[in-house]
């Protein structure tokens, strides 16, 4: 049984349009999740995590100025960052970290005391 | 100018369906008649290919490229007969790790793109800076390149 395939999932919802969806890699590990999000252009001055009821919100600004001059060819969107995902009670809130390198934000979401894997010891 | 098609990254996708969509958009490329750059678009095989950008002013041409999560020593930039490339690979952080993943967009492996200058350069005084996952190149006009410009300005 895995109850925890549910914890993290995207609210299809919370997209607008004016805002760039930044990729995202998850993964459990024992004691965290582990949630790294692109945001190529966002310094760590400009990322602002939230969690409200029972959503977790991650928006980038970009502080990074698009280079002088016309543009000659462009794919980039140059858009400020928006993603949330809804979190359930095995997260506990208080204890997010949040890092940033290069353009990725690596957030750990600490599992909640009582979710984490206890060993028992056999006591005769 | 020649510039390899950026291609997005499917959002939302599970990792085992990475492969189906990227060879979709390749099909689709395809379809599109747009031949020449299929077998350069190393999507479909294990790569990715990230966003580039191209500026101008009266100095300098600018090109800018989205690498979030590289280190500057893993990014390679040559310039020759006019052409800038810009390659590497991203590699994830370690190969084997515990847990479960859930969630798997972001693409890891090599990738290469070049552009070609709309104009003559100087090779020897082309900088480069990344910051912030962003990879900015500033390569100055060649002088007679910018004598052109002002000809043409004042007529």
């Amino acid at each position: 049984m895995k109850p925890e395939t549910n914890t993290l999932e995207r609210s299809q919802t919370s997209r607008m349009p004016s805002w760039e969806l930044p990729p995202a890699n998850i993964r459990e590990e024992h004691e965290a999740y582990l949630l790294e999000l692109e945001m190529p252009g966002v310094s760590k001055n400009g990322i602002e995590v939230t969690v409200e009821n029972n959503e977790l919100t991650i928006v980038g600004h970009r502080q990074d100025e698009p280079p002088k001059g016309e543009v000659v060819y462009r794919e980039s969107r140059h858009g400020d960052y928006r993603r949330s995902f809804e979190i359930d009670t095995s997260i506990d809130t208080g204890k997010i970290s949040a890092k940033m390198e290069q353009g990725i934000l690596k957030l750990t979401l600490p599992k909640a005391e009582s979710v984490k894997p206890r060993k028992i010891q056999v006591v005769d | 100018m020649k510039i390899i098609r950026y291609q997005d990254p499917e959002l939302g996708t599970w990792s085992p369906l990475n492969r189906l969509a990227s060879l979709r958009e390749e099909m689709n490329r395809l379809l599109d008649g747009s031949l020449a750059g299929f077998s350069e678009n190393v999507g479909l095989f294990g790569g990715w290919s990230p966003s580039v950008d191209v500026y101008q002013d009266k100095e300098n041409v600018y090109v800018k490229a989205e690498l979030p999560g590289m280190k500057k020593e893993e990014i390679e930039i040559t310039f020759q007969d006019g052409i800038l490339t810009v390659a590497g690979e991203r590699k994830q952080e370690s190969e084997v790790r515990e847990g479960e993943s859930f969630r798997s967009e972001r693409f890891f492996g090599k990738f290469h793109r070049s552009v070609s200058m709309p104009t003559k350069v100087e090779a020897e005084r082309i900088k480069a800076a990344y910051k912030d996952g962003v990879l900015t190149v500033e390569l100055p006009k060649a002088a007679e390149a910018k004598a052109k410009q002002i000809e043409v300005s004042v007529s």
